[in-house]
């Protein structure tokens, strides 16, 4: 069973991997680049919180909090005190998961909605920071973030670079890095998953009662998940940022955080690939809808409900069962 | 101990400040009925809450504005939010039976966009004003002044309350909630439609939701949009009080409301925000289950 | 399975991929306006009549044979008021639509999330936001039609001034307006010295009561006046608020209020307050000798009639956008950007609902701060007092 399950999940990076590398070969305007990038760096977010979500069985409701910080850190120590940009996406990581843990001793005690309710509360008070703290993140009108550097060496969307002799734009550039980050955090991810902690956490997730009856300190497990799930998410706040080149608060604000939580659940929690999807999905979306104007708003809330009604389980589980169900069912015709 | 003398003008700014979270807590505590109400019902946090309210304050509004008598058009949009609330349940709510909670949540997220991107359809984005029901005249006491709206948030609310605990303690259909919030099983063994009271407790909720948006638009003015912010006021509002707990909703509501004006009078209007929501999670650390929420227990 | 959906997804790529193509090879003929706006959202009351705006102007300028013999293709997108959509907007707008100018950025946020993009892609934007930030330091190919706050918070402290209000309790939004107004403001009375910020206090941008904030104004050591930076619905609770708690100091409210959908809102609670407008709001009350007259009367009559609805300050700021653009290609005679980046640039005495421009290499908005009247409300309706 469980080798089954990792060899699963293999397949799954390897698709995913094939789909960012083969990305480039169908598109070349570097709006869909940009976009693309952009999807990346949020899935790679989502795919931390579903470690916290999908496995642990936690809800955050705050978790753009995390984002934010991440992305702010990174944008006041690079722009403000001339840091470089790894430096600071590190400390940056580093600090946020130390708030993680500090915050998350007490709250993860809490259950089910009230657990829900003290991450809103942590997420809102954050981005009330970022907000009024005018002088640090330019308040609400947001503050402009220097481009990625490595050792003095630029990543930024408007430049050009070569990559094994072949001349690249910034675009491409930053979307291939981007897919990396996300391989990368697909394939930690996965890891976790497949430890004695995944174990636990999965434990957790199916009964709290019984996984504490059988020895597994619950609350140890569910304060590393959401410590490991928010240093995802400031990672990827901070590239967020230096991708973006701008911030506003709203990177930390509730409706971000909403967004998150709906990509996970619409994509299929649990399944790394299927959050991934999620997020694809409802970053394309609003892209498609943008040309039915006035509409938008009650298109995207009448797929959101019917398509949660319909695939309660989310995207890719819905369609992998019923592909799975179809099969078998052939299977059955032929013999 | 000179402080504690009372000095007329910080004695007036006090009550100042009070009347303003009063008022707003009361608004807080019926949406958090509302949310109590469906979570007892069913155990779904309803984001699609503050919607009630918008449509309750949009639709007499735009009644009004066709010439339909005040009281009637209230009467309408009244009516119109109880076919939303059961509209709801019936197609977004009960179709999804398998669904997780969070699903469920992400549900009414759903909904509550759908519901606003027909009201900015219908009713366009503009924002409109409600004449107060009574003058106005504000009412002076001790220096401080009371909107003569307030009087009738607080009123209204109060007579609501009454009601829902007569709807509960008194009558076989509210009964009936109880037992079926209490335990599904059993409460269909003894004769209980189930479906039918689920579909009941969201009507209430919506019909509770919508007298709010109408007493408190005077106050607050409305706009398709209003139902966001004052809905997830009333879910913290009813996070503190304890799901569940009709008590719990209206002391949370009320908590909540006159910490933010306190906050806002004493400390700073910047952070009154982060002090409310700080508040919550104090009251969490230490009472896990808000102030008055029931244990439950959890199923193994 | 996998073979199958990534068969499926090729396909799915390849056809979107030349849809694009074809999309952007097929329409090389007009001239393509491109705008991000803040249509829904809290900040829809920027963006909605901006849009409307732009949308008339375009038709009647097609119906009058286009510009340089071309017609004019709007292509829009609703940002929501949010930085990063925005920016996302901004980006398709320029790589997917090729469009030859922006005008559009309801908001300071959206427009500086879309500076980077759009002074790389080097294309002439317009803006349509208010905050000084937009166009100081001046950006080589961004510029703007709204007043800056600064000139708001100017105009409004040398008023308080010349009635001998020195000392003011400032409340504000925590938005983007309302933050960036408070700033200035702030910047501002140090400057002239003689001015004292003696109370500063905030609400947020859906909060429904300030009477908390405005009691501890009013309680303020020496308060002589009352101003209010913000826009949408809370300018209209704090002047009611303020009606309501008697508090008997002047009163004033910044540009962001500037309709008559806020005098609505505020009703008779807003007797006496006065506040920085362009004249639109009252353009019977200007001279006929001002220029401005038959543009601003223009602008309010043809608006009023097409959409049924008032005319707003923040619709002229798009018609003064458009206007500009127009102007800037028809002087270039081409869309070459950096013909057109030039020629508006150059811009001089160009007259808008607005005000005045005068652009130069070092001004990118053109306006003077006495482009703003002071108006008073009166009887319920605008009136100009200065």
């Amino acid at each position: 069973m469980i080798v089954k399950l990792s060899e699963f999940r293999l397949k799954g990076l390897v698709f995913l991997a094939i789909v960012v590398f083969a990305l480039p070969l169908f598109i070349s305007n570097p709006f869909h680049y940009s976009l693309a990038t952009q999807i990346a760096l949020i899935a790679g977010a989502v795919v931390g919180l579903n470690l916290l979500v999908g496995f642990a069985g936690q809800i955050s409701l705050g978790h753009a909090g995390f984002f934010g910080l991440g992305a702010y850190f990174s944008a006041i120590m690079t722009s403000h005190y001339g840091w470089s940009a790894i430096p600071a996406l590190i400390v940056g990581a580093f600090g946020v998961g130390i708030i993680a843990w500090v915050v998350g001793r007490p709250i993860l005690r809490l259950k089910g909605h009230y657990l829900s309710m003290a991450t809103l509360a942590v997420g809102f008070i954050i981005a009330i920071i970022l907000n009024n703290e005018r002088e640090m993140t330019g308040g609400p009108d947001g503050m402009p973030v220097p481009a990625f550097d490595v050792f003095g060496w630029e990543l930024s969307p408007f430049g050009q670079y070569s990559l094994f002799g072949m001349d690249i734009s910034g675009d491409l550039a930053w979307y291939l890095f981007a897919g990396v980050v996300l391989l990368v955090a697909v394939w930690l991810a996965q890891n976790l998953i497949d430890s004695p902690i995944g174990r636990a956490l999965r434990s957790v997730h199916g009964s709290e009662v019984a996984a504490s009856v059988v020895g597994v300190n619950t609350t140890k497990y569910k304060s590393l998940v959401f410590v490991i799930s928010a240093v995802y998410a400031s990672v990827m706040g901070a590239l967020y940022a230096h991708f973006q080149g701008f911030i506003t608060p709203a990177v930390a604000g509730f409706e971000f955080s909403i967004l998150l939580i709906t990509m996970v659940v619409l994509g299929g929690m649990g399944s790394t690939i299927g959050v991934i999807i999620g997020a694809v999905v409802l970053e394309l979306l609003p892209q498609v809808l943008a040309d039915f104007q006035e509409f938008e708003m009650v298109l995207f809330g009448l797929i959101l409900m019917l398509t949660m009604i319909f695939m309660p389980k989310g995207l890719l589980p819905t369609v992998a069962n019923f592909l799975a169900k179809r099969r078998s069912k052939s299977a059955g015709g032929d013999a | 101990m000179a402080a504690a003398r009372a000095d007329p003008i910080m004695f007036s700014e006090f009550l100042q400040y009070l009347f303003t979270g009063i008022t707003i807590g009361a608004i807080y505590a019926l949406i958090a009925l509302g949310f109590t109400l469906i979570y007892n019902a069913s155990h779904v946090i309803n984001f699609a809450q503050g919607e009630f309210l918008m449509i309750g304050g949009m639709a007499t509004v735009s009644l009004t504005a066709m010439g339909v008598p005040m009281l009637l058009a209230i009467v309408l949009a009244v009516a119109l939010a109880g076919l939303m609330g059961i509209a709801l349940q019936r197609l977004a709510i009960a179709p999804a039976k398998d669904a997780n909670v969070v699903t469920l949540i992400i549900i009414t997220i759903g909904a509550s966009i759908f519901i606003r991107g027909l009201a900015q359809l219908v009713w366009g984005k503009k924002y409109h004003v409600m004449p107060n029901f009574s003058g106005d005249e504000p009412i002076e006491v001790f220096g401080a002044v009371l909107n003569s709206q307030s009087l009738w948030v607080l009123g209204v609310g109060a007579v609501l309350v009454a009601v829902l605990v007569y709807f509960f303690t008194r009558t076989m259909t509210g009964k009936a909630i109880l037992a079926t919030s209490m335990n599904k099983d059993a409460a269909r063994l003894v004769g209980i439609r189930t479906q039918m009271v689920l579909m009941l407790a969201f009507m209430v909720s919506a019909l509770l939701g919508s007298i709010a948006g109408i007493v408190v638009a005077p106050i607050t003015f409305t706009s398709y949009d209003i139902g966001i912010i004052l809905g997830l006021k009333g879910f913290v509002a009813a996070a503190i009080g304890g799901l569940g707990s009709g008590v719990g909703a209206v002391v949370g509501g009320l908590a909540l409301g006159v910490v933010e004006a306190m906050a806002a009078g004493y400390l700073s209007s910047d952070y009154k925000d982060a002090v409310a929501f700080s508040m919550i999670l104090l009251v969490l650390f230490f009472m896990p289950r808000g102030l008055f929420g029931a244990k439950v227990v959890e199923r193994v | 399975m996998n073979g199958t959906l990534a068969r499926y997804t090729k396909k799915f790529l390849a056809i979107t991929a030349a849809g694009l193509l074809a999309m952007s090879a097929q329409a090389a003929d007009p001239i393509r306006i491109g705008s991000f706006l803040s249509v829904t959202g809290p900040a829809s009351f920027l963006g909605d009549p901006e849009l409307k705006t732009l949308e008339m102007y375009v038709e009647k300028i097609n119906e009058e044979g286009g510009v340089l013999g071309r017609q004019l293709e709007l292509i829009h997108y609703d940002d929501a008021g949010n930085a990063s959509k925005a920016r996302n907007f901004a980006s398709r707008l320029i790589r997917s639509d090729r469009v030859d100018i922006i005008v559009g950025g309801s908001t300071t946020g959206a427009t500086m999330a879309a500076v980077p993009l759009i002074e790389q892609a080097q294309i002439p934007f317009i803006s349509l936001a208010g905050a000084t930030v937009i166009t100081t330091p001046v950006k080589k190919w961004v510029f703007k039609t709204p007043q800056s706050d600064r000139m708001a918070a100017e105009r409004i402290l040398t008023d308080m001034e010349s009635r001998g209000l020195t000392k003011i309790g400032l409340i504000s939004g925590t938005g983007g307006f309302g933050s960036s107004g408070r700033e200035q403001t702030l910047a501002v009375a140090k400057e002239m010295g003689n001015i004292e910020v003696v109370a500063d206090e905030t609400y947020g941008g859906s909060d429904t009561d300030m009477t908390a904030q405005l009691t501890n104004i009013r309680g303020a050591d020496g308060v002589q006046t009352i101003l209010n930076f913000g826009f949408g619905q809370g300018p209209a609770i704090v002047t009611r608020n303020y009606a309501q708690l008697s508090i008997d100091l002047p009163f004033y409210q910044s540009h962001g209020v500037a309709s008559d959908g806020f005098l609505e809102l505020a009703g008779d609670s807003a007797e006496g307050l006065r506040l920085p407008a362009s004249p639109l709001l009252v353009p019977a009350s200007l001279p006929d000798s001002d220029p401005q007259k038959p543009i601003v009367e223009a602008y309010k009559s043809e608006y009023e009639a097409r959409w049924n609805a008032k005319v707003s300050t923040f619709g002229a700021y798009a018609y003064d956008g458009l206007m500009l653009a127009v102007e800037a290609i028809e002087k270039a005679g081409t869309t070459d950007k950096a013909a057109v980046r030039d020629a508006l640039e150059n811009i001089q005495g160009h007259v808008g609902v607005t005000g005045t421009y005068n652009m130069s290499a070092d001004d990118h908005n053109g306006l003077t701060a006495d482009s703003f009247r002071i108006l008073e409300v009166q009887n319920g309706s605008w009136k100009l007092v200065n």
